[in-house]
């Protein structure tokens, strides 16, 4: 059965909890990639969530003593130390016999991918029982839009004021190599996708890494109505893919798994022409980032 | 039972922790620490102790992940030494406003470069800031006791306040000494299950640690200024309530040694302080009147029991084992502090030695001895700070 039918079958939007755990009046910016990603984890995971967040975006977001707007328990902690904060709310549960409980980190690209990547690298390796979500902006936002590990090749942040020269580290692809049960990634343009992701990680006894590809009006200078466009616009040219890899299977997920093909995929031009932050790429970088592009999908070709 | 038991600092502090009953253990070994987290690991995993052993990847991991366990209701324990303490650092800061009574063991370390793996208290002082609690012992059976007593103190709601429970790397770490590991029962009498007012629970969500602007965060930075004079008081409450239970207590925050008559007090933290007293008694026989304090608690500084020693004393000699550079011994700098108000204030001279981890004998106490009391003489002090047994 095509995989889409299977997540249909699971649930429609419509089906979706009423209930709003991701409560509004938040401090979110117009158009927010990261907040659509929260609502719909939220819904996904249900109230008996308790979120560690390091600082980043979400860490402002849930608006400032003495309000906030989650409706589960948070424990806001220090940068990189995410996936450590979690271990421990972890083994105090299962100390303490309370069950049922969905412990999850939620931290930007920066927090995972950089400074957190030890902590998180540590708490997988040790089958600390949580999902932990990488929301990825590609870039720092919360400090100001300085480049990350996570941001792609060409992108102006204000720490690359001509574009970054490196590429995108590949963090769902390190997490598997730490032979864990679930990874996956998904982009807030699917809903649907997003949200069996985060059900099945629910299901799973063990570590589960899930990113989640948020676009951000500010940080890559669109129109704050396009959000979803730009990620759907992702999906389709291949700059993110989405997938899942369940106990080292892999496989492309949805509109990816029609994508291997070259020739289906859009080009990236028309992706990175809607963002400002590609503006000052020259037709050379932007061969430099095509390629780039189409080598991931023959690695992911690969492990098929 | 209880039971008499021979053992190292460190392995005592492996059995304080059992006796605590700490629900969560996360920590990394680091030399000369290490004895303690094997222990603990020993006692787990041959079920002598129920509780949860992460074994994390580093030291920031490993105070992230107390925070972590003590916010969802879990008493907490780890240990660490000087590069894993600064390790910590930023850590230290989140568990002390972020209200949780987490205990930790300090095996005092020096630190590098060059790399160094003997005792000062360069790490633990360099952490005076970040609103820990901080305890000094002497002995084995004072770690014991004294991480015993921290977990009352620190969980006290009125406190609620981290706490590190240091002492000297090999000089007690590695350095077996008899020690009354007294009954289970007793010390579950003594202390309470954990029972956090505060607490991640899903059937009563609450954010932790919210982006908090300037408007509120001076009150709370004022609760825990409140909370540790709050300690202040009740630290040498526990230790004597601790002594009616066990027989043994402490002095609270300052151990004082043939002080009441004594013109000369000489000052000292740690193992320095036991080493003090032999030199005290062999400059009795000299009839020399001196005396010796062990500040066994340097947060919250026992100023008001400095004072007291003041009263009765015309010469403080003060021995740091760490040193602040552009500055003077740490300790030196908070006896003066404390006594900063007082006309009739003594002649205060100060002390460097054994810096990592070089002996501190009762001669080198003799020789500091001598040079105060000739200042005592002369009614003025030439030197005011002095590095002790320096080769140059
Ligand atoms: C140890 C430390 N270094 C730096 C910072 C400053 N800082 C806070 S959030 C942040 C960037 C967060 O980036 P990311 O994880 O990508 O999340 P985003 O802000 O994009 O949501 C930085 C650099 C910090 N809080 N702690
Ligand atoms: S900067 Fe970007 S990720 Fe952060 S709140 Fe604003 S839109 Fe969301």
């Amino acid at each position: 059965m095509d995989w889409l039918e299977e997540v249909k079958k699971m649930v429609k939007l419509k089906e979706l909890p009423k209930e709003e755990l991701l409560l509004p009046g938040n401090a979110t910016c117009a158009g927010c990639g990261l907040s659509v990603a929260l609502r719909l984890a939220y819904k996904a995971l249900g109230p008996r969530t308790v979120l560690v967040i390091p600082a980043c975006c979400a860490s402002v977001i849930h608006s400032p003593f003495p309000n906030t707007s989650f409706a589960s328990p948070c424990l806001n902690i220090a940068f990189e130390a995410a996936a450590a904060a979690a271990s421990g709310v972890v083994a105090a549960y299962e100390k303490r016999g309370v069950k049922n409980v969905t412990v999850l980190a939620w931290a930007g690209d920066g927090g995972t991918a950089d400074i957190g990547i030890q902590a998180l690298s540590g708490a997988v390796e040790r089958g600390t029982n949580f999902i932990y979500v990488c929301y990825d902006n590609e870039s720092y936002m919360n400090t100001g839009i300085q480049r990350s590990g996570s941001t792609p090749y060409g992108a102006w942040t204000t720490t690359t004021p001509t574009g970054k020269r490196q590429h995108k580290k590949n963090v769902p692809l390190i997490m598997a190599a730490h032979n864990m049960p679930y990874v996956a990634t998904a982009c807030i343009s699917h809903p649907l996708d997003l949200i069996s992701k985060l059900r099945k990680a629910k299901e799973v006894e063990g570590s589960k890494y899930i990113q989640i590809l948020v676009p951000c009006p500010p940080g890559w200078r669109f129109p704050t109505e396009k959000t979803i466009e730009l990620g759907r616009l992702a999906v389709q040219t291949g700059m993110w893919a989405l997938f899942e890899i369940e106990h080292g299977e892999f496989r492309l997920n949805g509109p990816s798994a029609r994508l291997v093909d070259k020739s289906k995929r859009k080009p990236i031009e028309q992706y990175l022409k809607e963002q400002g932050r590609f503006r000052n790429m020259t037709n050379d970088d932007i061969e430099v980032l095509q390629e780039w592009v189409d080598k991931s999908w023959e690695h992911y070709k690969r492990l098929m | 039972m209880a039971q008499m038991i021979i053992d190292t600092g460190n392995h005592i502090a492996g059995y304080a922790c059992r006796a605590a009953r700490a629900d969560v253990i996360a920590a990394y070994p680091i030399t000369p620490q290490s004895p303690v987290v094997e222990q603990i690991a020993d006692f787990v995993e041959k079920g002598e102790m129920d509780a949860k052993y992460i074994r994390v990847e580093s030291e920031h991991s490993a105070m992230a992940a107390c925070i972590g366990a003590a916010a969802a209701g879990a008493r907490t324990f780890t240990a660490t030494s000087a590069h894993g303490l600064a390790l910590m650092h930023e850590m230290l800061h989140w568990a002390s406003a972020a209200r949780l009574p987490i205990v930790m063991s300090v095996v005092n370390r020096a630190m590098g470069p060059g790399w160094n793996i003997w005792a000062d208290f360069s790490d633990s002082l360099s952490q005076r800031d970040t609103g820990w609690i901080q305890f000094y012992c002497a002995d084995n059976q004072e770690i014991f006791d004294t991480i015993i007593q921290s977990y009352r103190l620190c969980e006290d709601k009125q406190v609620m306040m981290p706490a590190m429970v240091c002492h000297e790397g090999l000089i007690l770490s590695h350095t077996s000494m008899p020690v009354d590991i007294p009954n289970q029962k007793d010390v579950d009498s003594f202390l309470p299950p954990y029972n956090p007012p505060w607490i991640l629970d899903v059937n009563e969500p609450v954010t932790h640690g919210s982006l908090i602007y300037p408007e509120w965060y001076m009150e709370f930075r004022y609760f825990m200024y409140e909370a540790m004079e709050k300690a202040r008081k009740l630290i040498p409450k526990i230790d004597k309530e601790y002594g009616e239970k066990f027989g043994r207590e402490y002095g609270g925050h300052l151990e004082r040694y043939r002080c009441e008559d004594a013109d000369l007090v000489l000052l000292s933290m740690g193992t320095i302080g036991s080493e003090a007293k032999i030199a005290v008694d062999r400059l009795r026989n000299r009839g020399l009147k001196v005396g010796a304090a062990r500040v066994r608690v340097f947060r919250p500084f026992p100023k008001e029991q400095i004072q007291n020693l003041a009263e009765s004393a015309r010469m403080l000699g003060v021995i740091d084992r760490q040193v602040s550079y552009g500055m003077e011994g740490p300790l030196f700098t908070e006896v003066k502090a404390s006594l900063y108000h007082r006309e009739d204030a003594p002649l205060m001279t100060g002390f460097i030695a054994g810096l990592g981890g070089r002996d501190v004998t009762f001669l080198d106490i003799e020789t500091i001895t001598d040079k105060a009391l000739k200042y005592l003489k002369t009614g003025r002090v030439e030197k005011e700070i002095e590095w002790i047994g320096l080769k140059r």
